[in-house]
C-alpha cells in the first residue's frame, strides 16, 4: 500500500551484499538519479536496516519510508536530494 | 648517589631491564597531541632515545632508552615543544578519551575538551594506588569506559515529537535494544531497555526526536591482572557539574578509604558497595 504514494524511479537490490558495500551499492545508485526523482533500496533485515537508512541520511537524501516486507526484507524509498 | 627510582617514576621515567635506561612517558591528554609536539617527540627519541617511541595501551607515548645522565637535558628540550613529562605509580593517569562528538558522527558527548578538564582537576593527583579515568563518546564505546577506576560513557535521552514524526519506521529498526515500537503512527519508548544510544534519533530522517546529551559513569573497572567491569551507579548524568562532583566525590573517597596498593574495585568490595553507592549518590544529590 505504501508503495503506491510513491512513484519509484530505479530499485536497487543490496541483498547480496555486505557492509560496508551495502551503503556504497545504494551510493551508486544514487547517483545515477536526477535531483527529486525516487529510488527504492531492497535490504535484508539486521545490520543493513540499521545501518544504511542513516548513511543515507548523513548523505542529505530524503528518506521517505521504510516497508517491512515481512519475509526478512524491507525497502526503504529514499528522495534524491543534489548537494 | 643512590637514584631515587620512586621520584623518577612520579615523573614518569619507567626502570628498563637495560641498567641506568629509562622508557621516559609522556603526558598525553585524550589521544591527542599537536603536529609541533610530535616533531619534538621525534627529535628527542633521534638524539636521546634509539630513534623510535612506544604507543602504550592507554594512548600514552613512551620514549625508551633515555639514560639517566641525560633526564635534564630531556626534559628542557621536551618543554621547547611543550612535551611533558607523564606520570606512574599510585596517582590519577593518562586521561584518555576518543574523539567524540566533535569530529565522530556517533559521538554523544564532547570528549576532548571534557578529557582537558579532568586532566586539569585530576592528572598526577597522589592516591593510595594508580586511578584512571576513560571517557567514550557513544555505546559503541571504542574507549572501552567500564575497564577503568571511573568511566565517562556519553549518551543522548530522547524524546519523541509527533509532529515531525512521517512514520517511516526507521529508528524501530535503527534501535538494537528492540526499545521501540510503531503503532497506530504512535511511536512508544520502552525506557527500561533503552541504552541512551541515540541511534533512533541520528537515523531519523525527519529528527523527531529531541535529544538532551548526558553520561553514564561506571566505577571500579580493572583490566589488569584481575579484571572487572566498572558498574554505573546513576543511569544516566545530564549536568555537566553534577558528573563532576560525582568524579570528586568517587576519587575522595578512594583517598579516604583505599589501603595502600589497593585498586578501586576492591575498596569499594572491602569496605562495601553500599557506603560508596551512599557516597555517590550523596554528591549527586547535593
Amino acid at each position: 500500500m505504501a508503495d503506491l504514494d510513491f512513484e519509484i524511479d530505479d530499485v536497487v537490490d543490496i541483498t547480496d551484499v555486505v557492509c560496508p558495500v551495502t551503503f556504497v551499492k545504494a551510493k551508486v545508485a544514487l547517483e545515477e538519479l536526477d535531483d527529486g526523482q525516487i529510488l527504492k533500496v531492497h535490504m535484508n533485515d539486521g545490520e543493513p536496516v540499521q545501518n544504511v537508512p542513516r548513511s543515507i541520511k548523513d548523505e542529505g537524501h530524503q528518506i521517505l519510508k521504510l516497508i517491512d516486507n515481512e519475509d526478512g526484507t524491507f525497502d526503504l524509498v529514499v528522495r534524491k536530494v543534489e548537494d | 648517589m643512590a637514584t631515587d627510582y620512586a621520584t623518577l617514576k612520579k615523573g614518569g621515567f619507567m626502570r628498563q631491564k637495560q641498567k641506568n635506561n629509562f622508557s621516559l612517558r609522556l603526558r598525553v591528554v585524550g589521544g591527542q597531541m599537536t603536529a609541533k609536539q610530535l616533531a619534538k617527540v621525534a627529535e628527542v627519541a633521534d638524539q636521546f632515545g634509539h630513534g623510535y617511541v612506544h604507543f602504550t595501551s592507554r594512548q600514552g607515548v613512551e620514549i625508551p632508552f633515555i639514560k639517566l645522565d641525560d633526564i635534564d637535558a630531556v626534559k628542557a628540550a621536551l618543554a621547547e615543544g611543550e612535551v611533558q613529562p607523564g606520570v606512574c605509580g599510585p596517582r590519577v593517569r593518562t586521561i584518555t578519551a576518543c574523539q567524540g562528538a566533535e569530529t565522530c558522527p556517533n559521538g554523544c558527548i564532547d570528549t576532548e575538551n571534557l578529557a582537558v578538564e579532568l586532566d586539569q582537576r585530576y592528572f598526577g593527583r597522589d592516591l593510595p594506588h594508580k586511578f584512571k579515568f576513560g571517557i567514550t563518546g557513544c555505546q559503541n564505546n571504542c574507549l572501552k569506559a567500564e575497564e577503568n577506576d571511573v568511566g565517562i560513557k556519553g549518551g543522548v535521552q530522547v524524546q519523541w515529537q509527533s509532529e515531525k514524526c512521517i512514520q517511516c519506521g526507521v529508528c524501530v529498526k535503527a534501535c538494537r535494544s528492540g526499545a521501540i515500537t510503531l503503532e497506530n503512527g504512535k511511536i512508544e519508548i520502552d525506557r527500561s531497555k533503552c541504552n541512551y544510544c541515540g541511534r533512533c534519533a541520528f537515523g531519523c530522517p525527519t529528527d523527531a526526536y529531541e535529544t538532551t546529551p548526558g553520561y553514564i559513569v561506571s566505577f571500579g573497572g580493572l583490566f589488569g591482572n584481575r579484571i572487572s567491569k566498572g558498574e554505573p551507579i546513576i543511569p544516566f548524568i545530564e549536568d555537566h557539574d553534577k558528573l563532576l562532583k560525582v568524579c570528586d566525590a568517587a576519587i575522595q573517597w578512594f583517598d579516604d578509604n583505599a589501603n595502600p596498593s589497593e585498586r578501586f574495585k576492591f575498596t569499594i568490595e572491602r569496605v562495601g558497595e553500599d557506603k560508596f553507592n551512599k557516597a555517590i549518590l550523596d554528591a549527586y544529590e547535593a
